[in-house]
């Protein structure tokens, strides 16, 4: 990786962090909880991560499995994430 | 093709952003959610269609395994258990990039011979780090909050100097690594190190510490997907990874500001352990008891009722009786109303969950800010399973642990009872000042039958 490719990607991050601040302080206590398990389901965007390095060519190498291991567990966080946060946020009702 | 996937990673982050915002209000906060899914079911679809497929059966039967766990976890898990969960998940989420990070570093040393560049190497380097002490800090913080070990803080003598030692093991091994990237050696003792290090700096850390911990481990999940991002040159990892990451990092501020420590304090661990002593020579607090019937008699003459439920309130799984309790004031024109402690349950914002599920209506819920003004005016307070959070002590008494700590006024209405199983002594191990006050009235007993019975003299009237 070039340093100017390095340079965006340190943009991104410093952007993104500023803009998840923002945002997040707003949120009521509330709905801390649904957040927290929401956000787990967000970092389980290493998925994406996962996908790649499990399709590597080889079956059977060290970083094959490696990659099978982090789909499972990235899996589990993006379904079970999401699901639990629905569970939550439905039982929020005002009368 | 590359410019298609760019697109969907740049809709996927925008999904992510608009679903925390709708997140921030309670009416549209489903919403959100869904949004941030659809984000998320964007990005795996992107990936998947410029992927050349070589091993689709690993990966559909990998995303069946996680997802049918994934699935029965968040349908079977009782609200009182949310704690434990996201704690488990935090561990996941850090071991699935701490996975990547290596997958990437074995693929690119042993099986294809092209070494790493620099900036891939820190990444690498960085993310086991993250990830590793994600991992393993989640695990025992799972453990601890589950009581599958002791919630006491474990400390140990040289406990500090080896964890630095450890740090600059890391830091060194790190160099080695970033020199020889293609010698696994050092790369093994910076899983060893990273793994270590997860277990000896949540270890310490005491069970009434957890939604801190939590929150900081929440966030360290996010900042290692992050980690991972920056190793394969991918942007909506870095997006996603850093709002979780910006989320932990407010959820530990507010926490620590909730229970009036400071982040270094929580870490270096060891919280109530030493209070025991200076308490007990303190005056010998008397208590006034009341009954049942009286309760009831309180209730129906108060105008205005609020409840400070505490984590007690649902192991004793008294938040439905509550309802019911609140449904009888309310037919009697009582004002009813909750005020709920920042630190009220066992990570940020979970009573609210605990009292929705008993079908109690969000605009009930008041946060402490919101409601301290309310108590001098307030006829009755019921405080069920807290401690802490209403002892004035915070207030008045330089000398008590927890003084300085911002406390829900319970001692400020007019009379205040105290739904307590015993005399015991709360999360900080101190005697409640409350208790002695004239206006304060101990109702001992389990707090899902005594309610009950109040709620059934109450049916009676």
């Amino acid at each position: 990786m070039n340093a100017d490719s390095l340079i965006i990607l340190i943009y991104i991050l410093v952007l993104a962090s500023y803009l998840g601040f923002e945002l997040i302080t707003k949120v009521p206590p509330t709905l801390h909880t649904p957040l927290m398990s929401g956000s787990n389901a967000i970092s389980g965007i290493t998925i994406v991560g996962a996908l790649i390095a499990s399709n590597e060519m080889g079956y059977g190498t060290l970083s094959k499995w490696l990659g099978m291991l982090a789909l499972i567990l990235a899996t589990i966080n993006v379904v079970g994430g999401y699901m639990v946060t629905d569970r939550m946020l439905k039982m929020f009702k005002k009368k | 093709m590359s410019i298609l996937i760019q697109i969907a990673y740049l809709i996927s982050s925008i999904l992510f952003i608009v679903g925390i915002k709708k997140l921030g209000k309670t009416k549209s906060a489903r919403e959100g959610n869904i949004y941030s899914a659809v984000g998320m079911l964007l990005a795996i679809a992107a990936t998947l269609v410029t992927l050349d497929i070589l091993s689709f059966v690993e990966i559909f039967v990998c995303i069946l395994i996680g997802g049918s766990i994934g699935l029965y976890v968040s349908q079977k898990v009782e609200m009182t258990k949310i704690p434990e969960m996201v704690a488990l998940f935090n561990g996941f989420g850090g071991l699935a990039s701490f996975a990547v990070a290596l997958s990437d570093y074995f693929l690119k040393t042993q099986s294809v011979d092209t070494y790493p560049d620099s900036v891939n190497a820190v990444s690498i380097i960085v993310s086991v780090l993250i990830g590793g002490v994600t991992f393993t800090g989640s695990m025992i913080a799972y453990l601890k909050l589950d009581g599958k070990i002791s919630g006491s803080p474990i400390t140990f003598k040289g406990q500090h100097p080896l964890n630095l030692i450890l740090l600059i093991g890391f830091v060194v091994a790190g160099v080695l690594t970033y020199m020889n990237p293609g010698d696994p050696i050092f790369m093994i003792a910076l899983i060893v190190i990273s793994l270590l290090l997860g277990v000896l700096t949540v270890m310490p850390i005491g069970g009434a510490d957890m939604p801190v911990v939590i929150s900081l481990l929440n966030s360290y999940s996010g900042m290692a997907a992050c980690a991972t991002g920056f190793i394969l040159n991918n942007n909506v990892l870095i997006v996603a990874g850093s709002l979780v990451g910006a989320s932990g990092i407010i959820l530990t501020q507010i926490m620590c500001k909730a229970m009036n420590r400071s982040l270094t304090n929580v870490l270096l661990g060891g919280f109530g352990q030493t209070v025991a002593g200076p308490a007990a020579d303190g005056p010998q607090i008397i208590v006034k008891e009341i009954g049942v019937e009286e309760t009831a008699m309180l209730f129906e003459s108060a105008s205005s009722v609020l409840v400070v439920p505490g984590y007690g309130m649902a192991v004793a799984q008294a938040q439905h009786v509550i309802r019911e309790l609140m449904e009888q004031c309310e037919k009697r024109n009582i004002d009813f109303k909750f005020a709920i402690h920042p630190v009220a349950g066992r990570m940020p914002g979970h009573m609210n969950v605990l009292l929705a599920e008993a079908n109690i209506s969000y605009d009930k819920l008041i946060e402490m800010e919101s409601i301290n003004d309310e108590f001098p005016n307030t006829d009755l307070v019921l405080v069920v399973g807290a401690n802490d959070v209403v002892n004035p002590a915070a207030r008045t008494n330089p000398e008590s642990p927890i003084y300085g700590m911002p406390i829900l006024n319970a001692d400020k209405a007019k009379t205040v009872i105290v739904c307590k199983r015993s005399m015991g002594k709360g999360y900080a191990g101190i005697e409640n000042e409350l208790f002695g006050y004239p206006n304060c009235l101990m109702l001992f007993g389990d707090a899902k039958q005594t309610i009950t019975k109040v709620v059934g003299e109450l049916k009676e009237m």
